[in-house]
């Protein structure tokens, strides 16, 4: 238990807007390691590119600088930040989970299907799939009457554990958490949080944001502090 | 055996006389892909990926940025002046463009799907919805008349087109309705590729978006492996894994179609990203 | 025609079959490719015959081609040997073929020249049947661009075809192709085997005479050679049929004149709209009858 599951080294993220010829520094010297069944959590001010350290490890973001090192179930080391796409596709389909602040879905999927969604992509029977979904739904106490109905109209705390439960129910080895519990009231938070620790349980690694300090004490077995990050690439470098 | 299913090296289509300057005097730097020294347009030039089975790669563009050529290329309704693909069927590869006519047809008509914007292009008006899907089974040598009606029948159903609709002729349905014979016809085969160009263009947004749906069912039901083209950023979001952006017959920038929406290189890209809706 | 006409033979230099020796030799150079890729249309020049094209000249032509001072021809239009155009076509060869004998008994000819009809008597490997075609490409009821035909037929691509009898199977429950049925010869080209009856098109299967057919206007020679396979398309569950000719009770109707409920029978309707029907190969009614009124005899 002891290796790092993720090991970042000196990850930056600038964005070059060409159309106003501006770079904005979105993350620099970023240095942390996850371990499985932890949760290492970001913190520090809003711009010192929390979130941009999920967006580069899920490759949301194309890195500036720096290395992402993860060790796949099959014990290779990939560097994130240089890996082929289709690499990338694969692991978020088996290995790399993300649950963002928002819950982006069509508005013509059921509940239960929006959270089987990742089952699907990995060729789970429908039935088995949607099977597993009411579980997780149920335990993360979500109405059985709102599973077939579409998750646009539901109340933000519903919407988050919906978001959630879509996160979790493939198992990955690595779950990178976005502010899953922004908009929870007191009671769901907690449920959440129960569930957070028995993934730790589990051996799933977690890098995580929390908006709460709070959550961060009481989950966390790192912090990770950013502070505001400065341009890494220089504009001679990357003008084509 | 790779999971790949299709691996396009250099593909290019230059129509015209061509001079040594084509290349050099086209492209989103020239803002141009009519060549300045000869007149000739280079519709398509140097195009490179790999496609996996299961696969949904986008092609994003505006008209004349080369991203229809490339499908047209693939289905060959146009042949390439220039590069190679090849076709991962199985365990036999397939040098796409080295294939005689009538290999090029088989592997057209059994092996490959197309849906086109305009329907005309992809139904015969002539005959009834059911008969446009008969004619793609009879393509592919099935010769028993009860199989072959109910096969159009069940992909008429899997399209949501009724039965009862099978005997008319598809100028009497909607645009829409149109859109779903061309996808159950593209799928009568069951082919492990599909080429979809703007299939959803000029739809309604309801109807649109219910081709979309059906389109990603049917991803997920049969695992076909697709290559969307489209000038709508919506549509790329919601299909397509991975996105080539296309300008002036290149391709300027690739990637995971999030990063592309949220992490934009390309000036063109940043732009067409900013005014989407 | 003028029966009592001369053709000038000396004056005019016509040769032997009014086509010079160059024109046959073209001809039969094509007929030879026609056999050797059976079904295949093979283009030829088609001379300007004294006669309007669409009254036989493809026919005509090959006809004159392949016939010698040896041979005994017979001219059928219809099943029929009197018919104006059979007349005609017959007269203008016994005019321009000195010494060439002409009958009208199936078994007696070496070189049969027929229009819609191939004789209700099997043929057999000494005899040639020539068939006059109007339209060659079977086709052309689907493409009408003839570069884009000839690569469907390259590729052996009848699909479309193939489309068309599902349609007419949807429509009408059956198919409905009276005569000019496509069929594929030898596994690969189909033809238009000219307007005969669905009832002929089984004869073309394996039959031990060569059948040629000619189109004048189109320029066309194809062939189905000697024993060769000859399948009108079909699906696999919906079988050829040919006519039937029964009765409201299901009775096999029988021809008015002999009696016979084997043929292909023409259906004829009287002044007071009374249905008949007859042999609609003369030749062959005439013998049953012969033989009948012989029985009788005996």
């Amino acid at each position: 238990m002891n290796t790092a599951i993720l090991d970042i080294h000196n990850y930056a993220k600038t964005f070059r807007l060409h159309e106003r010829n501006k770079l904005i520094p979105s993350a620099s010297h970023v240095n942390l390691s996850v371990y499985p069944g932890k949760l290492t959590a970001l913190i520090g001010p809003t711009g010192a590119g929390k979130s941009s350290v999920l967006k580069g490890v899920y490759r949301t973001y194309l890195p500036s600088a720096g290395h992402i090192l993860f060790r796949t179930a099959a014990g290779e080391i990939i560097d994130l930040a240089h890996a082929d796409e289709h690499r990338m596709l694969e692991l978020r389909k088996t290995e790399i989970g993300f649950v963002t602040q928002f819950l982006h879905c069509l508005p013509r999927k059921s509940a239960l299907d929006v959270v089987a969604e990742p089952l699907f992509a990995r060729g789970v029977p429908t039935e088995e799939a949607r099977g597993r979904a009411a579980d997780l739904l149920a335990q993360l106490a979500v109405p059985a009457h709102l599973w077939n109905v579409p998750p646009a109209t539901f109340s933000g705390g519903e919407k988050q554990r919906v978001n959630l439960a879509r996160g979790l129910i493939a198992q990955p080895r690595l779950l990178l958490l976005d502010e899953p519990t922004a908009s929870l009231d007191p009671a769901t938070t907690e449920r959440v949080v129960a569930h957070i620790e028995s993934l730790k349980e589990t051996g799933i690694a977690m890098l995580a944001i929390f908006h709460h300090p709070d959550l961060v004490k009481r989950l966390a077995d790192d912090v990770i502090e950013l502070s505001p990050p400065i341009t890494i690439v220089e504009p001679a470098e990357e003008t084509v | 055996m790779s999971n790949k299913i299709l691996s396009v090296r250099g593909l290019s289509r230059i129509h015209g006389e061509q001079c040594p300057l084509c290349i050099s005097s086209t492209g989103p730097e020239h803002d141009t892909n009519m060549c300045s020294h000869c007149g000739s347009v280079v519709a398509a030039h140097d195009v490179n990926f790999d496609l996996y089975r299961g696969e949904i790669l986008g092609i994003i563009g505006e008209s004349g940025s080369g991203k229809s050529s490339t499908v047209k290329m693939l289905y060959f309704d146009d042949m390439p002046t220039a590069g190679s693909a090849t076709f991962y069927d199985g365990d036999v590869q397939h040098d796409m463009f080295a294939l005689n006519a009538a290999q090029q047809r088989s592997m057209r008509n059994k092996r490959f799907g197309m849906v086109y914007q305009n329907p005309h292009l992809g139904l015969n008006f002539q005959i009834s919805a059911g008969g446009n899907i008969a004619e793609r089974l009879l393509m592919s040598d099935l010769r028993h008349y009860v199989e072959i009606r109910t096969r159009a029948g069940d992909l008429l159903a899997r399209t949501e087109v009724s039965r009862a609709r099978m005997d008319q002729n598809p100028k009497t349905f909607s645009g829409g309705m149109q859109q779903r014979v061309q996808i159950a016809k593209a799928l009568a085969t069951q082919p492990p590729l599909l080429f979809l160009d703007e299939v959803t263009t000029g739809l309604d947004l309801s109807v649109q978006a219910a081709i979309l749906d059906l389109i990603l069912e049917i991803q997920h039901e049969l695992g076909t492996a697709m290559i969307v083209v489209t000038h709508d950023l919506g549509v790329i979001r919601l299909l397509a894994g991975r996105t080539l952006v296309m300008k002036h017959g290149r391709v300027i920038e690739s990637g995971l179609t999030d990063q592309i929406l949220e992490d934009p290189q390309h000036a063109y890209t940043q732009r067409l990203v900013a005014s989407a809706l | 025609m003028n029966a009592h006409y001369e053709l000038p033979l000396e004056d005019a230099g016509y040769s032997f079959g009014f086509l010079d020796e160059y024109a046959k030799k073209e001809v039969r150079r094509c007929i030879l490719k026609a056999i050797s890729i059976p079904g295949y249309q093979t283009p030829y020049a088609s001379r300007e015959m004294p006669m309007g094209r669409g009254f036989g000249t493809g026919g005509l032509q090959l006809t004159l081609s392949l016939i010698g001072e040896d041979d005994t021809l017979k001219v059928i239009d219809q099943g029929s040997d009197d018919s104006v155009n059979a007349v005609n076509l017959r007269q203008f060869v016994q005019l321009t073929c000195p010494g060439v004998d002409v009958t009208e008994k199936t078994q007696e000819a070496t070189l049969i020249q027929s229009r819609h009809r191939i004789p209700e008597k099997m043929l057999t490997e000494e005899q040639i049947l020539v068939l006059q075609v109007p339209y060659p490409d079977a086709l052309v009821v689907v493409e009408p661009s003839e570069a884009r035909r000839k690569v469907m037929h390259g590729e052996a691509d009848y699909s479309r075809l193939l489309v068309k009898l599902y349609e007419d199977v949807v429509r009408f429950d059956e198919i409905t192709i009276s005569h000019r049925y496509p069929t594929r010869i030898n596994g690969h080209y189909v033809i238009d085997p000219s307007p005969i009856p669905r009832w002929d098109v089984p004869r073309l299967h394996q039959s031990p005479a060569l059948v040629l057919l000619g189109a004048g206007r189109e320029k066309k020679i194809y062939a189905v050679p000697p024993y060769t396979v000859a399948e009108p398309l079909v699906f696999d569950d919906i079988a050829f049929r040919v006519e039937d000719f029964r009765d409201a009770n299901g009775q096999r109707i029988a021809c008015r004149c002999c009696g016979s409920t084997v043929s292909f029978l023409d259906e004829l309707i009287d002044d007071a709209g009374n249905i008949t029907h007859q042999c609609s190969d003369s030749t062959y009614c005439e013998e049953q009858q012969e033989t009948i009124s012989a029985r009788k005899r005996a």
